[in-house]
C-alpha cells in the first residue's frame, strides 16, 4: 500500500497533465478560429459558432473542470507553477504551427519556466492544508 | 488598449482562481471519478458560492482575453498575463493560508521571470 503523499503526488501529476494539454490545445484552436476583429458585441457570440472556436472553447471547459478537480486536493501555490509548463508548450506551438518567432531571450524564458516547474513539481508536496473527502464520496 | 485588456484579464483571473481554490477546498478531495459521482459533485459545486463566483469572474477574463487575441499574437497574449502568478501566490499565502515554502517561492519567481522573458 503506497503512502498518501505518493498517491497525491502521482494523482496531481496525471491531473496537471490533463490541465496543461487542455489549456494549450484550447488556446491554440481559439487563436486559429479568431477573426481579425470583433466589431460588435454580437460578433463575440457569433464567433463561438465557428468550428475551431467551438472546439477551443470545449477544451477550455475541460481545462476549467480538470483544474477545479486538481484544486480539490492541491494547493493553489503548487498548481500555479506546475501548470506553467503550458507557457512553454504555447511558445513551441506558436513556433511550430503558427510560425511565430522564438528569440534567444524567449528561449531563456522557456528554460527558467521549466526550472521553476521542475523545482515545485518534484521538490514540493501538492498539499500543505489537509482536506476532507468530497461529500459525494463520503455518501457512499 | 491591449494593456487595459491585460489589466482586466489579470484582475478577473486572480479573483477567479483564488475563489476557485477556496471553493474546491471547501468541497474536499475528489476521489471518485465514476460518472455518477462526478454528476453529484457537479450538483454540489453549482451550489458552492465561491465556485459560482469564480466562474463569473472567469467569464469576464475569457471575453477580455478573446478581445485581446484579436489584436495580439498568442505568444504575447498568454505570457503578458503572468503577473497573476505573483498576485495569486501572495494571496495563496495570505488568504488561503497555504504554507508556501522557499521551493514554491523560488519556483514561482523563476516562472514569473521566465514568462516575462518569453513575452518580450
Amino acid at each position: 500500500m503506497q503512502n498518501d503523499g505518493t498517491r497525491l503526488r502521482i494523482k496531481s501529476w496525471i491531473c496537471a497533465t490533463v490541465v496543461v494539454l487542455a489549456n494549450v490545445c484550447g488556446n491554440f484552436f481559439m487563436k486559429l478560429g479568431m477573426p481579425a476583429e470583433l466589431p460588435t458585441p454580437l460578433a463575440y457570440v457569433a464567433v463561438l459558432f465557428r468550428p475551431q472556436v467551438a472546439f477551443g472553447v470545449s477544451l477550455l471547459v475541460l481545462w476549467m473542470l480538470s483544474r477545479m478537480t486538481l484544486l480539490s486536493w492541491a494547493d493553489l501555490s503548487y498548481v500555479l507553477p506546475v501548470t506553467a509548463v503550458g507557457y512553454v508548450l504555447v511558445a513551441l506551438a506558436g513556433r511550430i504551427l503558427l510560425h511565430e518567432s522564438i528569440t534567444g531571450r524567449r528561449w531563456t524564458g522557456i528554460l527558467l519556466i521549466m526550472a521553476g516547474v521542475a523545482l515545485v513539481s518534484v521538490g514540493s508536496a501538492p498539499q500543505t492544508v489537509a482536506r476532507k473527502h468530497a461529500p459525494a464520496d463520503a455518501a457512499q | 488598449m491591449r494593456w487595459l485588456l491585460i489589466g482586466i484579464i489579470v484582475a478577473s483571473t486572480t479573483v477567479a482562481e483564488v475563489l476557485q481554490s477556496l471553493g474546491m477546498r471547501r468541497h474536499g478531495e475528489i476521489r471518485d471519478f465514476r460518472p455518477g459521482a462526478i454528476g453529484r459533485a457537479a450538483g454540489l459545486l453549482a451550489r458552492n458560492w465561491a465556485v459560482v463566483a469564480s466562474v463569473v469572474a472567469m467569464a469576464v477574463s475569457f471575453f477580455a482575453y478573446m478581445a485581446l487575441l484579436t489584436q495580439a499574437e498568442l505568444s504575447f497574449a498568454v505570457p503578458a498575463t503572468a503577473v497573476t502568478y505573483a498576485l495569486e501566490t501572495l494571496l495563496a499565502r495570505l488568504v488561503l493560508k497555504e504554507r508556501v515554502n522557499w521551493l514554491r517561492w523560488a519556483g514561482a519567481s523563476l516562472v514569473i521571470c521566465g514568462v516575462v522573458l518569453v513575452s518580450l
